[in-house]
């Protein structure tokens, strides 16, 4: 009984600090952004508030959740005020299968930096991101505005287009590594990288991760210069403010899988394995940061195109190589 | 049969990417543009009625605000007008100094247009670039007559000032940098393709349909039709300078982007050359029914001190007659067509504007393409409300 | 230009009792013309093999008020093969404001019509579009008009 109570407690804990880590993140991410592309764009960013602007997320949080709560006259509210909620929830449901960290030990118990090992784990991640998708259909849909309903038919069209070559190309990962489980995939890399073992795999995973999270060059569905915000043009407050939460829990969760199926999740010499984690995820957030100074939008036909004529054959050829040299080995 | 329906959609005049006031009625079936149908006139200021009852000098900081991007070339326009009715022309250095001013204004309001057209296709970056370099050219306006968007540097006649002591050498410098500054912005965009997907065969104006829509200024030379007033009919002294007038080949949006981005670096080129020639002499053509008289000449002069009580107080009295006369303006032909009853005051001020005459051709660009290509297309009008809609 | 220029001598061939007057000033011509006839001079104008004034710079009017004809439409047009610019006027009466439109010849006119209509109440026959094009659908009077007051109204 008290076994299982210290089970339960361990896991809470982990929870909580899961949960607040990410959060802070997200803070500090959105922060991160501002003044790398700040720097990239020969100004400052925001540096007023706290020492170099640390302060920031924290103004900026206070103003949305003082700031008026407007709902569209019309707007179907249940769903109106539900797809923020799925949005986030799905975006935050996908750390719960990440490994952050080897096992420790506390006071003789060994325990696992993960909150959950299922034997599925990568199946949910991609179950949950696909989910997420729901939340701005339903916010585009529920608006009763023009912009937002082609921000959510975007979104649509987008998510669907890039899940297939999404989930392909990682087929490769987990041929090398015959398991669904992320832990079993980080383990397996304990020798060699699998990006090194799976380069095209890889940047093809790269190239649908930011259309998956919507990033520029992939960033139609909030691309404010045709369709205003897109899905999120009628949302105030903190409901918009979830939605910024959501897309940038998003954009650290597609890194955190980047990492961990291919740079080899935590591993690395001499830092303790979370700071090499948080360390990889941040390179790649700043990665996405970087594309986004640098890189024009696609234009709607050209993104599906792009996505099913050129990325969804690509995948299945790696898939194809992956499997010959595999059995040739 | 299901029954499908398009869906209206308004763009602007509030929104992020129609630059200013625009409203555009969209017409969609999907994302496809069926119908475009523009609505203007949100930033009429009655600038045509408003000049009928000022007097010629007036008019100058009226103009200003027209374009209010390149105030030094609409001064430009509406002064050599005003001259071809007195039939005067101004010293070689008045008419250098507004070539130097002309061409930098047109650097500078490119470089807007470069920074917003990126910006609406989704490249945020040039646009930062663009208006320090922008910048550094407002600052050149503000050392010459201290504004920096609304000059009225140029007089009926000549100028306000001459050039301050340390301008040649801050603009040389400059211009000297500027190419390479160009290239900055192209490496990030020309050779991009997803830059070229969303320009190249968007928004295609054949050569025909420019002229027939009277498309002009880097629009028309987009579409291979290279017209270019300075070289066709060159107006101050515009003849004495060698640049290439740059042209596009298919009028999409990729070729008038390459016009522009050549213009510059030509514009450069052209104000390196009058600054390195700029003559030495009068700034301004002496014409004391026309002009105001040197400060110390009115205090010392009785004649000169007449007329400048007879030029403040009530202006000069052109002969009767209409005069129709434009300048290559950053956007196009800019025109004034003054019709004079010998009066003081124009009986007639009619502006010629190149966005207006440009933005009749974005129908036909747009139908059939996506909403997405609006954008772009409206980008590479290159338009500005202010004169629109006057 | 003069008047042994090739466009005058071919429109006084081609339109003789069509042109009310021509006149030089400042190095550029005028012709006026009837208002009846504006749209064949338009379209001879622009598709004459010698002449080719395919580029409709600018259209407006003015208003003389005090004048008969009280408004004159002023066709800016430019050939840009040729380089040459020419000014074409047509006078319109007082008691009925109409003239032929010139979309068909040029389709720059459309929106430029537009404006004259909006400023000044004239109207185009076979105009694709006759709408007020700056001012408000329900604005009331024409403001360019020289009866209209600058203020106060």
């Amino acid at each position: 009984m008290l076994e299982v109570v210290i089970t339960i407690g361990i896991m809470l804990v982990k929870m909580v600090i899961v949960l607040s880590v990410v959060m802070l993140m997200v803070a500090y991410v959105t922060l991160m952004e501002r003044r790398v592309l700040g720097r990239m764009q020969v100004r400052h960013g925001p540096n007023r508030v706290g020492w170099q602007g640390l302060l920031q997320p924290i103004a900026d949080g206070t103003k949305l959740f003082f700031k008026e709560e407007l709902t569209v006259d019309k707007a179907n509210k249940g769903l109106y005020h539900l797809a923020p909620v799925i949005y986030m929830g799905c975006a935050l449901a996908i750390y719960a299968v990440i490994p952050f960290g080897n096992e420790i030990e506390v006071l003789g118990r060994v325990i696992p930096l993960h909150i959950a090992d299922i034997n599925i784990g990568i199946l949910y991640v991609f179950a949950l991101s696909s989910l997420g998708v729901y939340g701005l259909v339903l916010a585009g849909w529920s608006s009763n505005n023009k912009y937002s309903m082609l921000g959510g038919l975007r979104a649509a069209a987008q998510m669907i287009s890039y899940e297939l070559p999404l989930g392909l190309s990682i087929i490769g990962v987990l041929m090398l590594t015959g398991s669904l489980s992320m832990v079993d995939i980080v383990n397996a890399q304990e020798h060699v990288w699998f990006v090194f073992l799976q380069p095209f795999g890889f940047l093809l995973y790269l190239i649908c991760a930011f259309a998956e999270v919507g990033r520029t060059p992939f960033d139609l569905v909030e691309c404010d210069n045709e369709i205003v915000a897109g899905y999120q043009t009628e949302y105030s407050s903190m409901k918009f403010a979830i939605f910024y939460l959501g897309e940038y829990m998003h954009i650290i969760a597609v890194s955190a899988i980047a990492v961990t199926l291919f740079w080899g999740g935590w591993r690395g010499p001499f830092l303790p394995p979370v700071v090499w984690f948080i360390g990889k995820v941040l390179a790649f957030v700043f990665f996405f940061i970087w594309v986004r100074a640098t890189y024009p939008r696609f234009r709607y036909d050209q993104l599906m195109r792009f996505g099913w004529k050129v990325l969804l054959p690509l995948t299945l050829l790696n898939i194809v190589v992956t499997a010959l040299v595999t059995l040739i080995i | 049969m299901a029954k499908t329906e398009t869906l209206t959609i308004n763009m602007g005049p509030q929104h992020p990417s129609t630059h200013g006031v625009l409203q555009v009625i969209l017409e969609l079936d999907g994302e496809v543009v069926v119908k475009a149908t523009p609505h203007i006139g949100y930033l009429h200021r009655g600038v045509e009625k408003l000049a009928e009852n000022k007097t010629y000098h007036q008019c100058i900081t009226l103009v200003d605000r027209l374009d209010y991007l390149a105030g030094m070339s609409n001064n430009f326009s509406y002064v050599l007008a005003v001259e071809k009715l007195l039939d005067i022309e101004v010293p070689k250095r008045a008419q250098y100094i507004r070539i130097i001013m002309a061409e930098l204004q047109r650097i500078a309001s490119h470089l807007i247009w470069l920074g917003t057209h990126a910006h609406d296709i989704g490249a945020m970056t040039p646009l930062f670039y663009t208006f320090r370099e922008r910048d550094e050219i407002t600052f050149l306006f503000e050392m010459v007559c201290g504004a920096r968007l609304t000059p009225s540097y140029f007089r009926i006649g000549g100028l306000a000032s001459d050039l301050p002591d340390g301008f040649v050498s801050k603009a040389t410098e400059l211009m000297k940098l500027f190419p390479a500054k160009v290239d900055d912005y192209e490496t990030l965009l020309t050779k991009n393709p997803i830059w070229m997907q969303r320009t190249k065969e968007v928004g295609i104006l054949s050569a025909e349909d420019a002229v027939n829509l009277g498309a002009s200024g880097p629009m028309i030379r987009g579409s291979n039709v290279p017209w270019d007033i300075r070289r066709s009919n060159p107006y101050s002294s515009y003849e004495d300078f060698n640049f290439i007038v740059p042209t596009g080949e298919n009028g999409d949006c990729y070729d008038r982007y390459q016009v522009r981005i050549e213009e510059m670096r030509q514009s450069a080129e052209i104000v390196l050359q009058a600054l390195e020639r700029l003559p030495k002499g009068d700034i301004n053509v002496y014409a004391p029914k026309v002009m105001l008289p040197p400060k110390e000449e009115v205090y010392t002069d009785i004649a000169a001190l007449i007329h400048h009580f007879k030029i403040v107080s009530g202006g000069f009295n052109p002969p009767v007659g209409e005069v129709y006369s434009s300048v290559e303006a950053p956007k196009g032909e800019l025109g004034f067509y003054i019709v004079s009853d010998g009066t003081n005051k124009p009986y007639r001020l009619r502006i010629r504007p190149p966005s207006f005459v440009n933005l009749e051709s974005l129908p036909t660009m747009v139908e059939g393409s996506l909403i997405a290509d609006v954008i772009a297309v409206i980008g590479s009008i290159d338009i500005v409300l202010g004169e629109v809609d006057r | 230009m003069n008047e042994d220029d090739i466009t005058i001598r071919k429109l006084k061939e081609k339109f003789p009792d069509s042109i009310l007057d021509i006149t030089f000033f400042r190095d550029e011509a005028t012709i006026v013309v009837k208002k009846e006839d504006i749209l064949p001079v338009a379209r001879f104008l622009c598709s004459d093999e010698d002449l080719l004034y395919d580029f409709l710079s600018d259209l407006c009017c003015v208003d003389y008020l005090k004048r008969e004809p009280r408004f004159e439409i002023v066709y800016h047009l430019y050939s840009i093969k040729k380089n040459k610019r020419l000014r074409i006027k047509a006078p319109i009466p007082r008691n009925y404001q109409v003239i032929s439109s010139v979309y068909s010849v040029w389709k720059t006119a459309n929106w430029l019509e537009r404006e004259c209509y909006d400023m000044y109440g004239i109207g185009f026959e076979d105009h694709p579009d006759l709408r007020r094009i700056l001012l408000a659908d329900d604005w009331e009077g024409h403001p360019l008009r020289k009866d209209y007051p600058l203020r106060g109204r």
